[in-house]
């Protein structure tokens, strides 16, 4: 089963040329690929992680944070991407910005790239040690073989295609383990009860894990550790609208589309989907853990003593399907690691080699140099993803390790964008400061704090003081990125303000949204117009967060 | 011309779909105590093989209806 879908990959990929030639892919597909860009193993795992760790709190990744986040990049932020051409974000911040802004991004988004690629490898070397027995260590030496000899074999070319293959490859193998999984446990009622004995057992109320909001008057009542300001200005704004306006992995699946009403209908398209998957991702976390408390044996214990929640996702699929549809959800799961560490690796090699070796360390190379750069960077990344991998072993919930890498990188990044965009008078020494005073905000906020619980180190503390203990990784990963933006914004609002212009509006056209033309959709009808589907999701999201209130 | 990419998804749904619902009517009853005592191979082979046949349904009226070609308008057209 395994082979079968591998093999169909490599049938596919030949036609994939001519495919993506030109920006006429219809919007169904581009809005598929964008989501599933963003639908890796770390999220299939990492939000199976959280729904166990964290209860139904985790949907707030969905209809507070994506929600709005994509509903904004499709009405505002497309129209500057698809406008200016950008290819990635460095570029952006090269046009609107300077050199060095493009340098910093560049370094801070290398790193990114390289801990999402650890994280990835370690999901995948855990998998392999649960379901084949191999030791971690060989597991972490086999991943990186598998991923390099993936992207020297071009793993990476046909991306859309791939992307909207896997998507359906995910849904379709994850759906059957739901649906056991719910039958198992009684339905809603019957996992709602279950889950009450968790929320009891951890010394909250009973409805903790099965409640989004009603426990969030105060960080003490719910297992996220947050209430509920610190949730929408952390997570629901700077960290979403930071990943999801600022990751470039994800837009350039847009700015493939047809048009420019294409390309801005192409998020919202792709949020309908992405409301609903919380039920494939986060409702198996919440079932292991049920399932767990009551009968056992559904989640590993680790050294620690703590559950390994990043386990819930694969100890479920050995547990529900039998041979034949393990192979099916077991491809889905490689699929998705593959994708998310080649795809990492990839932007890493391209980061490096173009943004910060050729502009930066020996310009004027030909291009077998710049070729043999890549070619070493690709190696250089996927070993220093090992080393990433071996960090993410000490947090027992991927998703709070990769939303503390978000919340040093995107968090200040979305303030110095939003400046950017908005304001003409922002000017490049005022984001390049700015943007390292809201990077340099975040070390600092993580230095000097720490999760309940934890020692100082990876996971923070380690300036000498903790001046404040979280309850949770996650809400000091939203604290962070909540301090990074404003750190970031105030710091280049003041340093703009006694700085000079460098750039005049003449070369910001397009680049600031004062001086963008405005999208003509007065011909539409009402019913086709971008912001008619955005209305449309946001009261169903609404509606959603009322439902699991 | 290229490729609709309901072609590639229906042809290897439907492909995994037929396998999934033979090994499903031959396997030994006693492999499906896991997974509540339901033959999940054959039920959801069948499952995946209707979906997959409906892509390639989709795919053949979309290439009937008109080769569109890359020039064409990218509308949303939603499955």
């Amino acid at each position: 089963m395994l082979g079968i879908g591998w093999a169909l990959r490599r049938v596919i990929r030949s036609s994939e040329d001519f495919f993506l030639s030109g920006r006429s892919i219809p919007a169904w597909i581009a809005g598929l690929a964008f989501i599933s860009a963003n639908l890796g193993a770390q999220e299939v795992i990492g939000m199976a992680a959280s729904g166990a760790k964290y209860g139904i709190m985790t949907s707030h990744f969905y209809w507070v944070g994506a929600m709005p986040a994509m509903v904004f990049v499709g009405l505002f932020m497309m129209p500057f991407y698809y406008g200016s051409r950008a290819r990635s974000v460095p570029e952006y911040l090269k046009l609107r910005f300077d050199e060095k802004t493009r340098g910093l991004n560049a370094i801070t988004f290398a790193i990114m790239t390289i801990f999402s690629s650890g994280i990835s490898m370690y999901a995948l070397a855990k998998l392999l040690e649960l379901v084949l027995g191999w030791s971690f260590h060989g597991s972490i030496v086999v991943s990186a073989v598998i991923v390099l000899i993936y992207i020297f074999l071009g793993g990476l070319t046909s991306a859309i295609y791939n992307e909207v293959l896997q998507f359906f490859l995910i849904v379709l193998g994850f759906l059957p383990l739901v649906l056991l999984g719910l039958k198992d446990v009684g339905g809603w009622s019957g996992l709602t009860s279950k889950l009450a004995v968790v929320a009891t057992n951890a010394g909250f109320e009973p409805g903790a894990w099965s409640h989004s909001w009603k426990y969030m008057d105060s960080p003490s009542h719910n297992p996220m550790g947050m209430e509920w300001f610190g949730l929408v200005m952390g997570l629901g704004f700077a960290l979403s609208f930071g990943y999801w306006c600022t990751d470039f992995l994800v837009v350039q699946r847009a700015m493939a589309a047809g048009s420019m009403t294409a390309a801005r209908r192409t998020p919202l398209i792709a949020a309908i989907p992405k409301m609903l998957m919380p039920a494939l991702v986060i409702l198996p976390g919440m079932l292991a853990i049920g399932l767990h408390a009551s009968r056992g044996g559904f989640l590993p214990i680790g050294d620690d003593g703590q559950p390994n929640y990043n386990l819930a996702i694969p100890m479920m699929l050995a547990h529900y399907l039998p041979s034949g549809l393990l192979g099916l959800g077991l491809t889905a799961l490689m699929a998705s690691f593959m994708s998310g560490m080649a795809g990492n690796v990839t932007a890493f090699n391209s980061v490096w080699t173009y943004d910060i070796y050729q502009t930066h360390i020996r310009p004027g190379q030909t291009d077998q140099h710049y070729l043999r750069v890549g070619h070493a960077a690709t190696v250089f990344g996927i070993l220093a993803s090992v080393l990433a991998a071996y960090s993410a072993t000490r947090f027992n919930n991927i998703l709070d390790m990769l939303q503390l890498v978000f919340s040093f990188v995107n968090g200040p990044l979305f303030a110095t964008f939003l400046l950017g965009m908005f304001w003409r008078r922002t000017t490049g020494h005022g984001a390049f400061y700015g943007l390292l005073t809201g990077t340099i905000t975040a070390a600092l906020h993580y230095g000097l704090t720490l999760p309940r619980g934890s020692v100082p180190g990876i996971k923070g503390g380690f300036l000498g003081a903790v001046l404040h203990t979280y309850p949770s990784e996650m809400a000091l990963n939203f604290w962070t990125a909540l301090f990074a933006w404003t750190g970031c914004f105030v710091a280049t609002l003041l340093i703009s303000l006694f700085t000079k212009r460098t750039k005049t509006d003449d070369e910001l056209r397009g680049l600031v949204y004062s001086l963008t033309p405005r999208v003509q959709e007065g011909h539409m009808a009402w019913y086709k117009r971008p912001v008619t589907l955005a209305v449309g999701i946001l009261v169903v999201s609404t509606l959603l967060n009322v439902i699991f209130w | 011309m290229r490729l609709d990419v309901r072609w590639p998804i229906g042809g290897m749904f439907s492909l995994i779909g037929i396998l999934l619902t033979i090994y499903g009517m031959v396997s030994n009853p006693a492999l499906y105590e896991r997974s509540l005592g339901i033959n999940v191979n054959l039920w959801w082979g069948l499952a995946l093989l209707v979906f997959g046949l409906v892509m390639l349904w989709f795919a053949y009226r979309a290439q009937r209806a008109g080769p569109a070609g890359p020039a064409g308008p990218a509308g949303p057209k939603l499955p």
